[in-house]
């Protein structure tokens, strides 16, 4: 390995990985505030007041709380399982983020020459995503189907009845509602023709027009599943305190109960930012082909794609302040019976579409 | 020399879990590890260049099947599996089955080694570069093989009528 | 060049062995910190409050592998579904028909199921 591709697939990447994870810890942790704030300003009320100014410190205090907390493993569980359930559960939910665009193939490094080795590094692009893979889209299917897993396991380790129903539950939802969820994406990917998230948002950029404008069904599909899957209101059935405690984990305390919270909150995010990939655009400004909006270009376009993903990040908390749970019935019903048809009747109307307007899009 | 390199981890990561699958005592265990050995073929694939593949492996295998194994595993009480043997009276049938199966491979390896090297990576590495793993294989499987698939689909059908039956069975008793 | 495929991996090993990394190093952290006082009542399954009278690995209702088993069938049917949607607009009207027959089969058996009533829990 010379060191050209040293720096372009380890140096880079690491240095990548690391901004990301500080990013992505802050982000979850004041998510945390932002959820309580919004919501309390829903219901008229202030929220954390009391930590910092306007609670500001709140998330920090939230952390050291639970590391100090007693970590409790209930005597009947299976110990191994228990440790390594969240563990399963939180590695997909971070990794996921390895294929997101955050934005264009656009920072130059220039080239130079390291001092006293007299090596020359030769002068790169890189972009604001860690990878661009082939299979972007899959992978991220694949890592977060594997999400499933932990929560059932967990679910099963503690050996107690209400974790268990609630990793059931949990778990039945996740699946049935992946599968719309798959039937959803796949207008865009006829139009754009990749798996690569990275050219997927370039296609929309040759498009002229974010995808949800030629795909308002697949994005709504694709938006309700997301929720559902995170299991957030109003699907967060595994999470109903009035019959099921707390779900899959009640048993968990202290930090490795921090751990599956965390998870929940990246997968959140995971969800809102492959709304944007897939249907807003991405790193895009707005009407990114017309020429007199260009001083929206000036701001960059990871400012963008964050832009886009808050807003459906406060989509999910207002869905949580306005609406009431579903009934578990209502809820295998709507994923089967409603979604379902709809998502399949999607994929035919679109495929007929793009072949009547032929290559116009 | 990258990919013989991961090769070998996963096929040692693989092979290792896989022998854990069938000696653990409780059959969740055996899931986890059951996991372990499928992702590591999903690296296989990946060694390969197949990154088609290597998703759906992992989308279909660890995310699907793992994920029914578990929920059958939850459905059934499994309590008696950790105190009964784990080996039956047939385990000298079954290792002479094992040993004649060992020699079979052994045999084919010797007689057909001129056959396994893979036509070379980097000739391949541009038609590959250009239209993608995914799309390579959307061509030959909507082209050359759109029989296999339009009864794979019939296959599917027979799948969804054969888990109805048996599961309608057992409800309509209680 | 043959590598350039298995390279754009070779970030997302490195992200795996530190998203591994990071629980581990916070458990172990949390683990020498925290507080620890055992306890019979404390550590017996959480059943508000109540003593657990029987084991919680049950039989549990056959609805949830039905559930599963067609999950698993649809999802077979998605995956088939990615190839041919990435590469629709050179299959054109040859890919609608082959596609419409696929659908066509599986939209019998999922009618069938819903008319069966396998997928209502109530």
């Amino acid at each position: 390995m010379n060191l050209d591709s040293f720096i372009d697939w380890i140096l880079l990447p690491l240095i990548k990985i690391g901004i990301l994870f500080g990013l992505l810890s802050l982000v979850i942790a004041y998510l945390t505030l932002l959820e309580r704030k919004i919501i309390a300003f829903m219901q008229v009320r202030l929220g954390p007041m009391r930590v910092g100014p306007h609670g500001l410190l709140q998330p920090i205090a939230d952390g050291i709380k639970l590391m100090l907390k007693e970590d409790i493993v209930p005597s009947r569980a299976d110990k191994i399982v228990f440790t390594l359930a969240p563990v399963i559960t939180l590695i997909p939910a971070f990794i996921v983020f390895a294929v997101i665009p955050f934005g264009p193939r656009s920072i130059h490094i220039p080239g130079f020459t390291i001092p006293g080795l007299n090596v020359q590094v030769a002068e790169r692009t890189t972009g604001f995503f860690i990878t661009d893979l082939n299979i972007g889209l899959l992978y991220v299917l694949a890592v977060s189907s594997i999400g499933i897993l932990g929560i059932i396991l967990g679910g099963w380790a503690s050996n107690s009845k209400y974790p268990l129903l609630g990793a059931l539950r949990s778990a039945a939802q996740m699946v049935s509602y992946e599968v719309a969820l798959g039937f959803s994406i796949m207008g865009v990917l006829m139009m754009a023709g990749t798996l690569s998230l990275v050219e997927i948002v370039n296609a929309q950029k040759n498009a002229g027009a974010w995808y949800v404008f030629l795909q308002p069904v697949g994005f709504i599909l694709f938006f309700i599943c997301g929720v559902a899957e995170t299991n957030r209101a109003p699907f967060d059935l595994p999470e109903a305190e009035s019959e099921l405690v707390a779900g899959f984990h009640t048993e968990y305390s202290g930090f490795r109960f921090s751990l599956f919270f965390l998870a929940e909150y990246a997968a959140m995010i995971v969800v809102s930012s492959m709304a944007v990939t897939l249907f807003w655009g991405g790193w895009l400004r707005p009407f990114p082909n017309i020429a007199a909006l260009g001083f929206l270009g000036l701001v960059p376009g990871f400012l963008w794609f964050a832009l886009k993903v808050l807003v459906f990040l406060y989509f999910y908390l207002w869905f949580r302040a306005s609406w009431p749970r579903y009934r578990y019935d209502q809820l295998m019903k709507i994923g089967w019976q409603v979604l379902m048809p709809i998502a399949i009747a999607n994929v035919i109307v679109t495929a007929v579409l793009v072949l009547w307007l032929g290559g116009s899009r | 020399m990258l990919e013989t390199t991961l090769f070998y981890i996963f096929s040692f990561v693989a092979i290792v879990s896989a022998i854990l699958v069938i000696t653990q005592r409780n059959v969740v265990h055996s899931a986890i590890f059951l996991a372990a050995t499928l992702l590591a073929v999903a690296g296989i694939f990946l060694t390969l260049h197949a990154e088609f593949l290597a998703g759906v492996q992992v989308i279909v295998y660890v995310g699907g099947i793992l994920v029914l194994f578990v929920f059958v595993i939850m459905l059934i009480a499994l309590n008696r599996t950790e105190v009964e043997r784990q080996f039956n009276r047939q385990w000298t049938l079954a290792a002479i089955t094992a040993a004649v199966l060992v020699a079979e491979f052994a045999y084919v390896i010797f007689r057909g080694k001129e056959t396994f090297p893979l036509p070379s990576a980097t000739a391949a590495a541009p038609a590959i570069a250009v239209t993608g793993n995914s799309q390579l294989v959307g061509v030959s499987l909507y082209t050359n093989y759109l029989l296999p698939f339009e009864i794979a689909s019939i296959l599917l059908l027979v799948a969804i009528v054969g888990a109805v039956v048996l599961s309608k069975k057992k409800t309509a008793e209680d | 060049m043959g590598n350039s495929v298995l390279l754009a991996y070779i970030p997302i090993f490195i992200f795996m062995a530190i998203a591994f990394l990071f629980p581990i190093v916070t458990l172990f952290v949390a683990k020498l910190i925290r507080p620890n006082s055992g306890g019979e009542a404390k550590l017996s399954p959480y059943e508000c409050g109540v003593d657990p009278d029987s084991d919680a690995r049950q039989r549990y209702a056959i609805r949830y592998y039905v559930v599963a088993i067609l999950f698993v069938i649809f999802d077979v049917e998605t995956v088939f579904l990615f190839p041919w949607a990435i590469i629709y607009k050179q299959l054109a009207f040859f890919g609608l028909m082959e596609m419409l027959v696929f659908l066509g089969i599986l939209i019998v058996g999922y009618v069938w199921i819903i008319k069966k009533g396998a997928l209502d829990w109530a």
